[in-house]
């Protein structure tokens, strides 16, 4: 087990100087002055300009400047917005209205995802299953952003249950309309693994093997059945933090919430470079660790990762 | 173990127990490829032929808008800003006043060129290198997947976002189709990767070795076409998904130029009036919608058809 | 027992009743293709005490019959007729909740696969101690105390040491073990064996059989074997049904059937089955028993295998002293090395059999992989017709590689699924560039007549095969190059015996016409007996002992060997012989 995490840590270090230094280079590789890149058609003041040159250090050779970023990454210098905040200060404020965001839509889509998708696999070819794939199969359809703009109109517009937008300190009961919004696609997708996973493993050996022991059935479905259709699920939950974050940027945008996507949506409309290179950075060291932990979760759930030789 | 216990002694009538010759081989049906038999198990589902004729719709609308939409998407008016149907408008007008059910028509184009580039592009980049690494292993295997993990770790949209916010030159349906398979490759790569893994030791394929064929050959020959199932999955799957990561770029404003007629730049905006006109808004959305979903189900079918463990499930 | 006892237990049986009553059984599976009857009619009977043992081939219904009993069928199948009244109570007939409360507490049940049937996410002792609860009062300190009481009964060494281990870190017996615990736990009245100790070892699968025996006679349990080894059933069990393709179609006496077979089927069976061929092989060499009985009995023609090859010619090829050793990394930096062939010294002489026989890591595939040269020889020489193998330069490797070829094992991997028969077959000639397309064809087509299948075969595809016709078609690919020798890697071990025997046939036929030399690794003794001319018994990488095979079977001199031989089930029983 602890080899099993020592090498998953070495394995991240590459990986997180490879992204970094991608995204680095996405914005400072391309041709032409990257300042005015950066800000394409809305130039700040000057003294914002100046204060980007000296974050990116644009006068040394590019490598040195992804490396002086890096450092100032690591001290928790992310440089300025727009109207010339430092970064850091902005994340301090918008992380937690994110993270209570991604823990509700996480919470949704976990206990929709996984009772639906266990009920589906355990009825495979029922009515209920039927019309929960039919479900699943049109909330992955419909994009993100459409979703929420129909939440948007059917609830606080039509049937005036919630806000439109939620107020800047976001408490939790706002949150809950948009983390449905964020955790719709994520249920469909965990509602199909799970009843496929469960609708293997009821095939499975052991099960039948545990059926004959003289077990109940409600304990082989808690114990034998849903235990190991987890585990799929499990990792998932890693790629899906993907798709989870740019879920974030969209729906924060729809319900103008103040947190690290809503910032990532301002950037974009403002045309805000830095700001969207920092915030972009931010998420995808999130991802990284998410999908460590997520690794790690995987151990604990399967012996067999954790007593591989 | 002796038994003092009589035990009957019964011994089946001939006739109503026939032998069958020792392992004859059984010529009464016809011979059938695994392609063969995934192609049978396809033809015989219903849905399988709502998704062919959805999808050859999607693609003649994509081709020939102007056979399915007689009023020009471009010609606005803004004397007929979000006017309700009227003859031969079906869907009234937008914001602008242009044509809404002209501009669903001629939506279809954009999503269907940059998710079928973005499909290609992905599979084809994804699929080599993947097999490489997965075929010949070693340092190159290493390297290969380590640099999968890095584009890995960047969430496709996310890194288009920035890719396509920066771009300094114009945005279009191919260089967007780029950025999206820039980023997607490594799935198809993982995919690939494992698949080759799993048959690269079969039995025929040493046999092949024995036999004194080449490994590029084997690889090629056997190899390949033993993992091309979940390839073919993923890609029908991933064109679906790269139809939505263009309508959430194009709806955030980095995607396609407001230029190129898009069901999510139209959507996006829609989204000002959609406390009095939320038409505007769920025509492009039902357009796009069931795009994806005929992508999305055709790669269900196929995955059914092509895992003969889920079709004896089912 | 004494024979007073034996009376009244005698009388007593006169008013008993069966334990298990099964009648007119019927089980009917709903597939895409319509509605197939995988059991039909089954009847038999089994008293308290008693074994009774059902034989037949794969996908003759025995285990459908077993999962029936137990109401576990798949979820598509069903109970369509009949029944099977145990202690009175018909099982087909009981509620969800009256059949849990059966299962394990009053019918045991002992699956075949060790290394599927324990799920992997959980311990030993959780996976033990959860069975005792659910069918006994204990709780608590009691049910540990039991769990560890349970595993040492089942053979488990230190079972106490063990209970927070997971099934990967054990050994497919010892896995067995646990399954037979559970089984055994809550001593039941019955014991469900489903080919306990098909995936086993012979030794292996000796002891656990042998441990199954005590317990159960110990607790008075009787068990219900299912199983496709004739040995074993003659061997463990009183009762034995025949069945084949969802029929019964002989049920008695174990020893009266097998003795007398009296269904052309059983017939078959007896004949063609290898172990007990052997004993008859055995018998014809030394001219104890007269051919006309055993006559009586041949559907599968063993004539030319009775009798002894006359054995000329020069070694063909040669093994000395060769030693392989793998590096095995161990997490983390360290790699330990593994002697898997461990200085090995054999002569084959042209036109012979040589058998390598050896349970699971005697090493003995490797040593075909490295005569393939599949694989490089860490010390020592093989030599083919005077050429050393290890040494080959790259122009003379593809004459030798046509010069030898290989059979595997597994029946479903051993053909390309997505290429059809004809291209498998062709593949060879074209790789050696031999023929013009037309020519091609035209060899396909003998190739395959050689192996008895018709022409029209080339055009099919592997999943339209069957397991034997599969490994018919991977020895027409091995024989179209025209080698001088075949490595036969445990090539009919998959095989049902029938088939296995057909193939058996085969490849001696083709022995005789084409003067092949055979390399011929396995695992069973009794196939061995009937292939082979000299033999290798191999253990751990070591040559335990080689002879020729009449040498090594009636005088064998070392103690494994004997070890193997004594194991094979129903290795004393004479088979084939009325009683």
């Amino acid at each position: 087990m602890l080899w099993y995490i020592g090498r998953r840590l070495l394995q991240l270090i590459p990986v997180f100087f490879g992204a970094t230094l991608l995204i680095y280079l996405m914005v400072f590789a391309i041709p032409g002055d990257p300042i005015a890149a950066l800000y394409g058609d809305h130039p700040p003041a000057p003294a914002v300009i100046e204060e980007v040159r000296r974050q990116f250090n644009l006068d040394k050779p590019i490598m040195i400047q992804y490396l002086l970023w890096v450092m100032g990454i690591f001290q928790g210098d992310f440089g300025v917005t727009f109207s010339g905040l430092p970064v850091i200060d902005v994340l301090a404020s918008a992380f937690p209205i994110t993270a209570r965001l991604a823990i509700l839509a996480l919470i949704i889509e976990a206990l929709f995802g996984i009772t639906l998708g266990l009920v589906s696999g355990l009825r495979k070819g029922g009515v209920f299953d039927t019309v929960s794939l039919v479900i699943s199969l049109l909330l992955i359809s419909v994009p993100t952003f459409v979703i929420g703009f129909l939440l948007q109109y059917l609830f606080p517009i039509t049937l005036k249950i919630g806000r439109t937008t939620v107020s800047r300190d976001a408490p939790w009961d706002e949150l809950i309309l948009p983390a449905i919004v964020l955790a719709s696609v994520s249920i469909a997708n965990i509602l199909r693994l799970t009843r496929a996973s469960v609708a293997e493993n009821m095939g499975a050996d052991f099960v039948r093997t545990a059926s004959a022991k003289g077990l109940k059935r409600g304990r082989v479905i808690r114990v034998h059945i849903l235990r190991n259709s987890l585990i799929p699920v499990v990792t998932y939950l890693g790629t899906d933090l993907g798709s989870l974050m740019v879920g974030a940027i969209v729906t924060e945008g729809i319900f103008n919430i103040q947190g690290v996507g809503g910032q990532v949506y301002l950037a974009v409309q403002k045309g805000d470079g830095p700001t969207l290179v920092a915030f972009v950075a931010v998420m995808v060291i999130i991802f990284m660790l998410a999908n460590l932990l997520v690794d790690l979760l995987y151990a604990v759930l399967d012996p067999r990762i954790r007593y591989a030789k | 173990m002796q038994s003092n216990r009589r035990i009957e002694r019964y011994v089946a009538p001939l006739d109503e127990t026939p032998i069958a010759a020792v392992d004859a081989v059984d010529t009464s049906k016809k011979a059938s490829s695994v392609w063969g038999d995934a192609w049978k198990d396809m033809r015989g589902r219903w849905l399988t032929w709502v998704c062919l004729v959805l999808i050859l719709l999607i693609a003649a609308v994509a081709i020939f808008p102007e056979l399915f939409a007689k009023a020009d998407p471009t010609s606005c008016d803004t004397l007929n800003s979000v006017a309700p149907a009227i003859a031969g408008h079906p869907f009234g007008f937008d914001v602008q006043g242009c044509d809404v059910y002209a501009r669903v028509i001629y939506g279809a184009r954009a999503s269907v060129i940059v998710g079928l580039l973005a499909t290609i592009l992905a599979t084809l980049l994804g699929g080599v290198i993947g097999a490489i690494a997965g075929y010949y292993g070693g340092w190159l295997d290493s390297v290969v997947s380590r640099l999968g993990d890095i584009f890995f770790a960047i969430p496709t949209v996310l890194g288009a976002i920035v890719v396509m916010q920066m771009m300094p030159w114009d945005k279009n349906a191919m260089s967007l189709a780029i950025v999206l398979a820039i980023f997607g490759w490594p799935q198809v790569a993982r995919i690939m990767r494992g698949a080759v893994l799993s048959t690269k030791h079969a039995d025929f394929v040493t046999a092949s070795i024995a036999l004194g064929v080449s490994r590029s050959k084997i690889l090629l020959k056997h190899v390949v076409p033993n993992a091309l199932a979940p390839v073919i999955v993923i890609a029908t799957v991933s064109l679906g998904t790269y139809i939505v990561a263009e309508a959430t770029l194009s709806f955030l404003g980095v995607g396609l130029p407001p230029s190129m007629i898009s069901w999510g730049h139209d959507i996006s905006v829609a989204q000002d009036e959609i406390r009095t006109t939320p038409t505007l808004l769920i025509y492009p959305a039902t357009a796009l919608a069931l795009t994806v979903m005929a992508f999305l189900l055709l790669g269900d079918i196929v995955r059914d058809a092509l895992d003969p463990k889920a079709r004896a499930r089912r | 027992m004494s024979e007073g006892l034996n009376f009244s237990k005698n009388d007593a049986a006169e008013e008993e009743t069966p334990l298990l009553q099964v009648r007119d059984l019927e089980v009917t599976f709903k597939t895409v293709g319509g509605d197939v009857q995988a059991v039909r009619g089954v009847s038999f009977e089994l008293y308290q005490g008693e074994n009774l043992a059902i034989v037949g081939e794969s996908g003759s219904g025995k285990s459908t019959t077993a999962t029936a009993i137990l109401d576990l069928l798949a979820a598509n199948g069903r109970v369509s007729g009949g029944s099977a009244l145990f202690d009175g109570k018909d099982l087909t007939k009981l509620s969800r909740k009256e059949m849990e409360h059966i299962r394990g507490r009053e019918i045991g049940y002992v699956p075949q696969d060790p290394m599927s049937n324990l799920n992997p996410v959980w311990n030993i002792g959780f996976q033990v101690r959860e069975t005792i609860e659910a069918n006994s009062e204990l709780r608590g300190r009691a049910a540990k105390a039991r769990t560890v009481e349970v595993l040492k009964e089942a053979g488990l060494p230190d079972p106490a040491g063990r209970l927070r281990q997971y099934p990967n870190q054990f050994s497919g017996g010892m896995r067995q073990r646990v399954l037979i615990g559970i089984g055994m736990s809550a001593r039941p009245k019955l014991l469900v064996a489903d080919e306990p100790t098909s995936a086993l070892d012979v030794t292996v699968q000796r002891r656990i059989l042998d441990h199954i025996g005590t317990l159960t006679s110990e607790y008075g349990t009787s068990v219900m074997f299912i199983t496709h080894d004739l040995g074993l059933a003659a061997e463990r069990a009183e009762r034995l049904v025949v069945m084949y393709k969802g029929q019964v179609v002989e049920y008695g006496s174990s020893q009266e059937i097998l003795a007398n077979p009296q269904h052309p089927y059983t017939q078959r069976l007896v004949a063609a089955a290898p172990s007990l061929a052997s004993r008859r092989i055995q018998n014809d060499v030394a001219g104890k028993s007269s051919p006309t009985e055993s006559a009586e009995v041949k559907q599968v023609s063993l004539d030319k295998l009775a009798k002894p090859h006359v054995v000329k010619g020069e070694p063909l090829i040669k093994v000395q002293n060769v030693t392989k050793v793998y590096e095995i990394s161990q997490g983390g930096f360290k790699k330990t090395k593994f002697k898997a062939v461990d200085d090995v010294s054999f002569e084959i002489r042209k036109g012979s059999t040589m058998a390598i026989v050896g349970e699971s890591g005697s090493g003995k595939s490797t040593i075909a992989k490295l005569f393939l040269k599949l694989e490089d020889i860490t010390s020592g020489t093989m030599t083919f017709d005077g050429e050393d193998v290890g040494s080959l330069p790259k122009n003379k490797l593809l004459a030798f590689r046509r010069r030898v070829q290989p059979v595997f094992q597994d029946p479903y991997g051993t053909l390309d699924p997505m290429a059809s028969i004809g291209s498998s077959i062709a593949e060879p000639l074209l790789t050696h560039k031999i023929g013009t397309p037309k020519s091609r064809r035209k060899t396909v087509a003998e190739l395959l007549d050689q192996v008895s299948l018709p022409a029209a075969t080339a055009a099919r595809y592997p999943n339209e095969l069957s397991g034997g016709q599969r490994q018919r078609i991977a020895i027409a690919r091995a024989l179209a190059l025209k080698p001088d020798v075949l490595v036969l890697d445990e090539a009919v071990s998959a095989l049902d015996v029938l088939v296995q025997a057909q193939v058996l046939n085969l490849l001696s036929d083709l022995q005789a016409e084409l003067d092949l030399t055979y390399l011929f690794i396995t695992h069973d003794l009794g196939v061995v007996r009937m292939v082979a001319d000299d033999v290798t018994v191999m253990r751990q990488g070591e040559v335990v002992e080689a002879a020729t095979v009449d040498e090594v079977f009636e005088n064998p001199k070392e103690q494994y060997t004997r070890d193997l031989l004594e194991a094979i089930p129903g290795a004393n029983f004479e088979f084939g012989k009325s009683a």
